[in-house]
């Protein structure tokens, strides 16, 4: 691999891997208040990604008017689905929480296939977006640039509320102890809609900036993405958000680095992160930036 | 003349050190207690003692053997069986379903044959029908055979819970506030339970105990423990007297 | 009593077999697939059942095992001369390019290799709880359909095999439905089915009961995938084509919807709901084509069947979460008084 291409993966690796940090920013969210595999997160990415194209081709909004909408509804669309379909379990057992998170999943997705239909769309991209930059004789496409800079000032401000806000603060509280913070008067309700809602948030800015990179939408490409994502929380711990960018950013990397200096096994691509995940799960199931809990007898 | 030994058994999760340096000795057949205040260690002790925890150091001989290593199953099959603080009986299944299943450990039927219902594999499932049914009866539970184990009150969950850790044929048996929940009339039927079911079932028995009447009613034993640490042993005339014990544990609670 | 209880049992699963046997002499060639689809159905929802009812195991990789089950028997019941029709790109392994067994030891091949997969992949993530066990089976799943897919002199890759005779009658997938039902029930009254169960309502109190945990839940997982295997194989030689995207999560999921829908660990009603949910995935596909009503056409909303049966799985988990059954049987007894009452009234 000469110097150059090195570096043109390099770039690639950053975008994904910042796709997948933003994504499995609402993972570990969720997971951390609510012990709950949020399946059907990756669908909520998807339809960021086609209400901007709605946005620019139907109602033809600017193309920025577009994402601020995107943004807003896919929180509250993730508002939604924890009201509609995980609310109603709260005390029920895991396994049913489970049973109709993968239930909402087939649902968003079979709903945007029939309100969506299946033939692929193209993402509306501004044409500046298309440019590509010479950079001492590496040519970069300007989005490798645009996507971990937009990543990085999304997560400065997740971090900000998170960790400096009195909102922030009480999403920490539940996440330690439900019950102890429902106690001390934290609407624990409230809190769990919030995190819905940023989570989402998060996953639609990395919904658009996904179709600027990979502009063909079908109703079906929210799903890798999201078991990818999710992947990449358990391998930074999951619970813990600067985990899940650890985990999103070693797992683009690991993808594109391996498919780049190994083109044999690039059909295996796919596998490469379930084959992480299980091995994370065998040796280090708190994952990387985790903290282990035993079970009390 | 010892069954169960351990030798400065110590626990620590973290920075928190559970347990430390404990030893203690049940003689066979001998009743003996563990006793201190809430979070004194004393579950922990026993988790230790099953193979749920896995000692930081120290060891653990019961019956001559090291089991401080071994996994909980194997341990049951040497000759410990236990009960738990917040009961824990398999909830969906019935009264009967729950002692036959303890006896599973002792059953040298292969799968196939089990599912075959081969005639050799029947009359063993007869054999422990037969030999669950009557521990039922000795606990005095044959009437709910057929009940759901949840159905059962309180007090009954509890001699279910002991019936099936019987079934396991142990040598030893680990009772886990056995009288918790239980009012004054039901806590002395249990005490003379208690040393029945030793005599009949050739038992020696370790037993953590709040209600002071029961301790001192049946344990000829008694180790104290405090913040993980063995504050005082001796039989019950002496703990009562013990300075120390009051301190820490009467002088806590009242 | 009990040899009349069984003779009972007898006579039932007889009239069971002549219904069938008219009804595969009289239906059309659909009405037949769909038929043998649900008996299909019926063994995959068995075996899932197994894993997530009785044992209370959390697995979401069915759809894996039921390809390795699905391949085996394909790669094993054709000719040479299909094979290498079908290896047109790149030419199948030499080994196996010449082996061809019957249909029924071809079948229970699929099972055997499913199983020991099953077994070899479950082993190393037992130890993890539900959604952590869930989301490494399907893991596993997935890594079994990425191999499938590139192992072209193996599996043909992403071409898939076609044109495999189609062995799969009423008889093969009645009958075996049949047998898995019966082995369910003595696997449940089983001192093993007992143990699985203690392990389902309480793992720490099963351990302390002497039940190695280890070993009966490996017993559940290679169960489980033995039987998907069988079905997987059904599958494959009642459809005549297989390829690695008919094993995707989906299908994964329309199991799981039985067993949900029929009271996770009920025998009965997993099979009942594996007849019921089949007939409607068929009877609904029509929401997703073309709509004939004779002197109109109405176009079909594609995607709009499986919205129906998401929202039909969520309902029902959100508001009948035991299921059509719970974890209660139609027995012989219950049925005792409804025939009883039968029995009166014709005299």
């Amino acid at each position: 691999m000469s110097i150059n291409t090195f570096f043109q993966h390099l770039s690639n690796g950053l975008a994904l891997g910042s796709l997948y940090a933003l994504i499995a920013i609402g993972y570990t969210m969720v997971y951390g208040i609510l012990r709950l595999i949020n399946f059907a997160h990756g669908e909520i990415f998807m339809i960021s990604t086609y209400v901007v194209f709605y946005g620019v081709s139907m109602f033809y909004l600017p193309w920025w008017v577009s994402i601020l909408v995107a943004i807003l509804i896919t929180g509250l669309l993730g508002i939604i689905v924890e009201r509609a379909a995980y609310r109603p379990l709260r005390n029920s057992p895991r396994i049913s929480v489970m049973i109709s998170a993968i239930g909402a999943s087939y649902l968003i997705q079979n709903l945007a296939i029939v309100i969506f239909g299946g033939r692929p769309k193209s993402f509306p991209i501004p044409d500046y977006f298309n440019t590509v930059i010479q950079v001492q004789g590496v040519s970069v496409p300007i989005v490798n640039f645009f996507i971990p800079v937009i990543t990085l000032v999304a997560l400065v401000v997740l971090i900000y509320i998170v960790e400096k806000t009195k909102t922030g603060m009480a999403m920490r509280a539940v996440s330690r102890d439900y019950e102890t913070a429902r106690l001390m008067g934290i609407s624990v309700d409230n809190i769990v809609s919030i995190t819905f809602g940023l989570g989402s948030m998060m996953a639609a800015i990395g919904g658009v900036m996904w179709g600027l990179k990979y502009p063909n939408l079908i109703p079906l490409i929210g799903t890798m993405p999201g078991l990818k994502a999710f992947i990449a929380a358990v391998i930074g711990g999951i619970g813990n958000i600067k985990g899940a960018v650890l985990g999103g950013f070693l797992l683009g990397m690991t993808e594109i680095m391996i498919i780049a200096s190994l083109p044999d096994v690039t059909g295996y691509r796919d596998a490469f992160a379930f084959i992480l995940l299980i091995g994370i799960l065998i040796y280090k199931p708190s994952g990387l930036l985790g903290q282990d809990i035993g079970e009390k007898v | 003349m010892t069954i169960l030994r351990t030798n400065n058994l110590t626990m620590r999760f973290g920075g928190l050190t559970a347990v430390s340096d404990l030893t203690i000795e049940v003689p066979r057949g001998g009743i003996v207690g563990l006793i201190g205040p809430n979070g004194a260690g004393k579950t922990t002790v026993f988790n230790m003692i099953t193979g749920v925890y896995k000692p930081t150091s120290g060891n653990i001989i019961f019956d001559n053997k090291d089991i401080s290593r071994m996994e909980p199953h194997v341990i049951t099959r040497n000759g410990i069986a236990r009960t738990f603080q917040n009961i824990r009986l398999f909830k969906d299944l019935s009264v009967l379903d729950n002692v036959m299943i303890a006896n599973h450990l002792r059953l040298d039927s292969n799968f196939f044959s089990a599912v075959a219902r081969t005639p050799g594999y029947r009359q063993k499932e007869e054999g422990i029908r037969k030999k669950s049914l009557e521990l039922l009866d000795e606990v005095g539970l044959l009437e709910f055979k057929d009940a759901k184990s949840t159905s059962l009150p309180y007090g009954q969950q509890r001699k279910l819970e002991i019936a099936r850790a019987l079934a396991t044929d142990p040598k030893m048996l680990l009772l886990d506030e056995p009288a918790a929940g239980m009012n004054p009339q039901e806590s002395i039927e249990l005490m003379a339970f208690v040393k029945e079911v030793r005599d009949k079932f050739d038992l020696s028995i370790l037993m953590i105990e709040h209600h002071m009447q029961v301790i001192m009613g049946v344990c000829e034993h008694i180790y104290v423990l405090d913040y993980g640490l063995k504050i005082a042993e001796g039989n019950p005339g002496v703990i009562q007297n013990d300075p120390k014990v009051i301190e820490a544990y009467l002088g806590v609670e009242e | 009593m009990i040899d009349k209880k069984n003779l009972i049992r007898f006579g039932l699963i007889l009239i069971l077999i002549l219904i069938l046997t008219i009804l595969n002499t009289t239906m059309g060639k659909y009405e037949i697939r769909v038929l043998n689809l649900a008996g299909i159905y019926i063994i995959l929802g068995l075996s899932l059942n197994v894993i997530n009812g009785f044992t209370g195991l959390f697995s979401l990789g069915h759809a894996g095992f039921m390809a390795i089950g699905a391949y085996t028997s394909s790669l094993l019941t054709m000719s040479a001369l299909q094979k290498e029709s079908n290896f047109f790109a790149e030419p199948i392994v030499p080994w196996l390019a010449n082996v061809q067994i019957g249909f029924l030891p071809a079948l229970l091949m699929g099972g055997i290799i499913a199983a020991i997969l099953g077994a070899l992949i479950a082993a190393p993530i037992l130890k993890l709880t539900d959604d952590y066990l869930a989301i490494a089976t399907l893991g596993f799943s997935e890594i079994i359909r990425v191999i499938f897919t590139n192992t072209q002199s193996l599996t043909n890759g992403a071409l898939g095999i076609k044109g495999l005779t189609r062995f799969t009658t009423i008889h093969y997938t009645w009958g075996i439905a049949i047998l898995t039902v019966l082995f369910m029930f003595s696997l449940r009254r089983s001192s093993y089915g007992k143990a699985l169960m203690a392990i389902r309502e309480d793992q720490t109190a099963a351990e302390a009961m002497g039940i190695d945990l280890f070993k009966h839940k490996l017993l559940a997982f290679t169960i489980g995938s033995f039987f998907a295997g069988i079905g997987g194989g059904l599958l494959a030689h009642l459809m005549g084509t297989i390829d690695p995207l008919m094993f995707r999560f989906l299908l994964t999921f329309n199991v799981l919807l039985i067993v949900v829908l029929g009271g996770i660990g009920s025998i009965t009603g997993t099979a009942i709901s594996a007849v019921v949910v089949t007939v409607m995935l068929e009877w609904l596909r029509f929401l997703d084509g073309v709509i004939d009503l004779g002197f109109m056409t109405i176009q079909g909303i594609p995607g709009l069947r499986m919205v129906l049966f998401s929202l039909l799985l969520m309902m029902v988990i959100i508001f009948k979460q035991k299921g059509l059954m719970g974890r209660d049987e139609i027995t012989l007894d219950s049925l005792g008084g409804f025939l009883g009452r039968f029995k009166k009234k014709e005299a």
